[in-house]
Order: C-alpha cells, then sequence, then structure tokens
C-alpha cells in the first residue's frame, strides 16, 4: 500500500494573500447608486462627448446672438440668398437676413422647448403615475382609463388644438407638451410604484406612521427617479423633433423668431437651389438629438439597475 | 376567451364615445368659425352658412344629431370641401396613405429585427456599433429632412427617381424609404434592448444546458420572449403610419389622409376633425385589441 500522507504545516494555513493586501482595498470603496451611477457615465466616451456637444451648443446660442453684430430678424435686402463666407458664416436667407446668428438665436428657442417640453410633462406624469400607482383601487382604474382615451388620438391633434386656443409662440408650446405629454411617463411611474410599493423598506415606513404623502414623495418616486431622468433626457429630441416639425407646418414659432424647425421650413422652399439654407438648420437639429440620444443612452447604462453586472 | 372579447368590446365603444364626446365640446370652444378663416365672407354670408350647417342651434342638440348620425356610420358633409362628405374624403384618401405606411412597414420590420437581433447576437462587437449607430441615427434625422434630402439627391442630382406625386410604383419609392427609417430605428432599438434582456433569463440557461444548438435556442426561445415588447410597440405604430404623415404627404405631394389632420383642424372644419379623430380612435383601439390577442398566442403564459 502506498503512503499517502502528507505533513502540514501550519504555515499552510494561513491566508497569505488577504494578509498582504488590507480589507479596504479587496472590497473597493463603498459607492453609493449615484456616485456609482456617475463613476460609469464618466466611463463612457460617447456620452461624454455628447454632452460636451450639448454644452457647447448651449453655450454657443447664448453667446453668439449677444455678441453678433447682427440681429436675428434685421434684413438686408440688397445681401440675400449668399453664400456662406466670412461675413456670413452660414450665408443669409431670401430676405438677407444673417443665418449664423439666425441659427444660434433657433438655437435658444428649439432647446428651450426642447428642455422644458420633455421636463414638465414628466413632472407631471411623475405625479399623476405616483398617485396612481400609490392608492390604487377606484382611482387608479379612473385614471389609466383616461389615458387609454386621451392616447387614442395622436398627440399632435391636441397640440394644435391647444395651440389654436392659447397661441403660438414658445410658452404655448411647452405648455402643448406639457399637457400632453405626460401620460407615457405617468404610465411607467406607476408601474414602478406598483412594484416599489411592496417592498421592505415601504412597509417599514408604513409601520412607523408615515403619511400617504411622505411615502410618495420620499420613498417611492425618488426610487424611480433614475429611470425618470433617463425618460427625460430621452423625450429631449422628442420635444425637439415636435418643436420642428410644427414649426416646419407652420404651427409652431411664429415668425420672424426663428427655430430650428422654422428654419428648416424656409430652407426647403429654396434647396433646390440653395441648399445650405437647409443642410444647417437640418444638421443642427439632428446632430443635438443625436446627441441627447446619445448621452441618453449612457445615462441608462449608468442608472439602470438591471444592465449592471 | 369570449367573455373577455366581449368586454373588451365594451370597453373600446365607451372609449371611442368618449372620445367623440370630448373632441366635440372642445372643437366648439375653440374661437372662430369655419366660414371666416379662408375666403372673405361678409358677417351676413357667414350666420347664413352656419344656419345652413344647423352650428347656429343649440350645441347638446347639435351633438345629439351628431352622435345619431355617427352610430349610423354617417360622419356628415365636410364644412369646407363644398358636397363631400367625410366618409368620402376618408374613403379615398385613407388607402393612399396606408398603402405608403404599408410599404415603409414591410420595409422597416424585417430589417429593424433583424439588425436588433444580430445587433444583440454580437452584443459590444462591431456589428453591434454599427446597428446602434444606425438606430440612434434613424431617431434623430426627422423625416421630413430626410425626404427633401432623398429628393435633393435622388431626383434633383442623381435624377433617377421622381420628385414628388403619387402615380406609379417608381414615385413611391423615396416617401416609402423616409417614412421606414424612423419606424426601422426604432425597431432596431426596442428589439435588441428585449433580446439582451431575454438573453440572462433561466429558461435560456436551461435550454444551453440541455444542449440545444445556438440557432434553435435563438429562434424559439429568445426571438419569440422577445417579440413581447414588440407588439407593444407595433400597434400604435402601425396604427400612426396607416393614418399618413402630413410632412411626408406634403413634402412628396401625396394625396393622403395625414394632411387633413392638420388641415381640417386649422380650418376649423369641425365635422372632418370630428370624423379624423372618431376613425383614428377606432384604428387605434382595434390596433390594440389585436395586440393583447396576439399577446397570447405569442407567449402562452399570457392569459387573457
Amino acid at each position: 500500500m502506498e503512503d499517502n500522507m502528507t505533513t502540514h504545516e501550519a504555515n499552510d494555513f494561513l491566508f497569505t494573500v488577504e494578509a498582504a493586501i488590507p480589507h479596504s482595498q479587496l472590497a473597493g470603496s463603498n459607492l453609493s447608486y449615484w456616485a456609482d451611477a456617475k463613476r460609469r457615465l464618466l466611463k463612457n466616451k460617447v456620452a461624454m462627448i455628447s454632452l460636451i456637444f450639448i454644452l457647447l451648443i448651449l453655450a454657443l446660442s447664448i453667446v453668439i446672438p449677444a455678441t453678433s453684430s447682427y440681429t436675428y430678424d434685421q434684413q438686408n435686402l440688397s445681401n440675400i440668398n449668399s453664400a456662406p463666407s466670412r461675413a456670413h458664416l452660414f450665408g443669409t436667407d431670401s430676405l438677407g437676413r444673417d443665418l449664423w446668428v439666425r441659427v444660434w438665436y433657433g438655437a435658444r428657442v428649439s432647446l428651450a422647448v426642447g428642455i422644458f417640453g420633455s421636463i414638465i410633462p414628466s413632472l407631471i406624469g411623475i405625479v399623476i403615475g405616483g398617485i396612481s400607482g400609490f392608492f390604487g383601487g377606484k382611482l387608479d382604474m379612473v385614471i389609466m382609463r383616461a389615458i387609454d382615451i386621451i392616447m387614442c388620438v395622436p398627440s399632435m391633434i391636441y397640440v394644435i388644438l391647444i395651440m389654436l386656443f392659447i397661441g403660438s409662440g414658445q410658452i404655448p408650446l411647452i405648455i402643448a407638451f406639457a399637457l400632453t405629454g405626460w401620460m407615457g411617463t405617468a404610465r411607467n411611474v406607476r408601474g414602478l410604484v406598483l412594484q416599489l410599493k411592496e417592498r421592505e423598506f415601504v412597509l417599514a415606513s408604513k409601520a412607523l406612521g408615515a403619511s400617504s404623502a411622505s411615502l410618495i414623495f420620499s420613498h417611492l418616486i425618488p426610487n424611480t427617479l433614475g429611470i425618470v431622468i433617463v425618460s427625460i433626457t430621452m423625450g429631449v429630441p422628442g420635444a425637439i423633433f415636435h418643436e420642428a416639425y410644427l414649426s416646419f407646418i407652420g404651427l409652431g414659432i411664429a415668425p420672424p423668431i426663428p427655430s430650428w424647425g422654422q428654419l428648416a421650413n424656409l430652407g426647403t422652399a429654396v434647396f433646390r437651389i440653395f441648399p445650405y439654407q437647409l443642410l444647417i438648420p437640418a444638421s443642427m437639429i439632428s446632430i443635438t438629438m443625436l446627441s441627447f440620444n446619445l448621452f441618453g443612452d449612457g445615462l441608462r447604462d449608468a442608472l439602470d439597475p438591471k444592465l449592471r453586472n | 376567451m369570449a367573455k373577455y372579447i366581449v368586454k373588451r368590446l365594451l370597453i373600446s365603444v365607451i372609449t371611442i364615445w368618449l372620445l367623440a364626446t370630448i373632441s366635440f365640446f372642445l372643437l366648439r370652444t375653440l374661437p372662430g368659425n369655419p366660414f371666416q378663416t379662408n375666403q372673405i365672407l361678409s358677417i351676413e354670408m357667414q350666420e347664413k352658412m352656419m344656419t345652413y350647417y344647423g352650428l347656429n342651434r343649440p350645441l347638446l342638440e347639435q351633438y345629439i344629431t351628431y352622435l345619431s348620425n355617427l352610430i349610423r356610420g354617417d360622419m356628415g358633409y365636410s364644412l369646407k370641401y363644398t358636397n363631400r362628405t367625410v366618409n368620402s374624403i376618408i374613403k379615398t384618401t385613407f388607402p393612399i396613405s396606408a398603402s405608403l405606411g404599408l410599404k415603409a412597414l414591410a420595409l422597416a420590420l424585417p430589417i429593424g429585427l433583424f439588425l436588433g437581433v444580430a445587433s444583440a447576437k454580437k452584443r459590444g462587437q462591431a456589428v453591434d456599433y454599427a446597428c446602434v449607430f444606425i438606430s440612434v441615427l434613424g431617431v434623430s434625422i426627422p423625416s421630413f429632412i430626410l425626404g427633401s434630402f432623398l429628393q435633393y439627391i435622388f431626383a434633383l442630382k442623381l435624377k433617377i427617381l421622381p420628385m414628388a406625386q403619387w402615380s406609379t410604383p417608381l414615385h413611391t419609392i423615396l416617401p416609402t424609404i423616409a417614412l421606414a427609417l424612423s419606424l426601422l430605428a426604432t425597431l432596431t432599438r426596442v428589439m435588441r434592448a428585449s433580446m439582451l434582456e431575454v438573453t440572462t433569463q433561466d429558461y435560456v440557461k436551461t435550454a444551453k444546458a440541455k444542449g440545444l444548438t445556438e440557432s434553435k435556442i435563438t429562434w424559439s426561445h429568445q426571438i419569440r420572449n422577445a417579440m413581447v415588447p414588440i407588439l407593444t410597440l407595433l400597434g400604435p405604430m402601425v396604427a400612426t403610419v396607416l393614418m399618413g404623415t402630413f410632412v411626408i404627404e406634403k413634402i412628396f405631394a401625396i394625396p393622403g389622409l395625414g394632411q387633413h389632420f392638420v388641415n381640417s383642424i386649422t380650418g376649423l372644419d369641425y365635422t372632418m376633425t370630428m370624423g379624423l379623430i372618431v376613425f383614428y380612435g377606432i384604428f387605434m383601439v382595434t390596433a390594440n385589441f389585436i395586440v393583447d390577442i396576439a399577446y397570447g398566442f405569442v407567449d402562452p403564459r399570457i392569459r387573457i
């Protein structure tokens, strides 16, 4: 018989690796949800480049109309439809207005409508969805049926109706988007709240006597925030698109105030002869929408717990 | 199943009724009347027209008349297109919009789903990045801009396709592409996300563990389950696309239904607007209904 006994020494039972590295380094620092999300976002190159683009466009839209020697409605009929040159970086339109200033002034309008036209309806959606999901029962049923009915009509019809009511312009556009755009968010938030309200931390709070309002606003809604922030970011290009669409068909922003959609609309009238007049606002719309979409993708990867490993 | 269908039908009818009622009163509160907007008519003429169309009678009476006509399928005469009923306008323009929409869907659906699956299967590889890029680009270029550029390149510069109008199949190519790109992009995005979610599920691991081939797993486990969110998306998408798109129809001079959505509201053509809202509503409710039934076929776990 073979002797398979081996001798063990005390050394074999020592944790050599862990002894060398302090425990805190092995575990990594303790990151909160938001700190971790921030770290992931900062590591995402595409999202960061998109963010830089967004900030750049925002900055230029503030600086250029303020510092340029032209104004957005200043006409010069002796210099119409001139191609881009040093005096007019983006050329001039059919009334001799400087397109460089008009494009950046239009950026103010389009971005304001895009950003507020996404944030405000989302906030309304969060509140309505939160209430609907939390209280459930009849209230929930009424709200959900109402949303079903409202969603049977393309939101564009409501937007046009509201614009006919309160006139055209930036503020009416944002109001119209606010009144018509909250349903999707409300549905999502409701679904999330339904899942969350059965969780232990909510039950614990309830047992400690927290009021409904504090449960909704300090426990349930903050926990849906990550997903809502992503949907707000993804909603911005949607709102920019809708503004462009409405201005394109002559309902959004009233002339002479430019917006990208309106510039694109004026551009299509002459693009067969002067393609730059459409090309420039069209590229601005597309680049901005692209940046927001890519940034939103990055945000989702950073914030969505389901995609984490 | 039968009970469910009856219940759904009942809800659908109530939905359409509420929709018609709310829109009816909402439309009437808009300032102005249909006859003062386009042509210049004297106040007396406007009054006569209002009386002729019965628009001076009490609102409730008009509502009841409208509703009882609607039940019989009569949506009245357009206030702008003299002597044409709303039904006949829809009957002539809807098929045009629908055929364009179907073509766009036929182009976008297979390509979008394929790209979505391919992208999810090759996650993190060049194929994935290419698909994601196409899909983000697709949702970032508004259709009216794409349409104008397609016209510029293919009709004006290359002169290989007609610029606009609606006659030969050749005329349909550019508007179809303009309409299809954003649909394709949306489908790719949703399909990719949905496939990625499915990949980590236990039943996929089980399928792998019991030795199924990769293609078998993809086809009968992953794609089938990943189709559920696509179905949800497809209902409203089909309805919207078939109804026509105002800007595409405007750019390509297509005599479809989409143009009426905007023109009838801005022109305060009450009957036409109501007709379109009700028609669209019925279409949307039906589409969602079909989707709900289809859930059961795709995923037997969902019982209706």
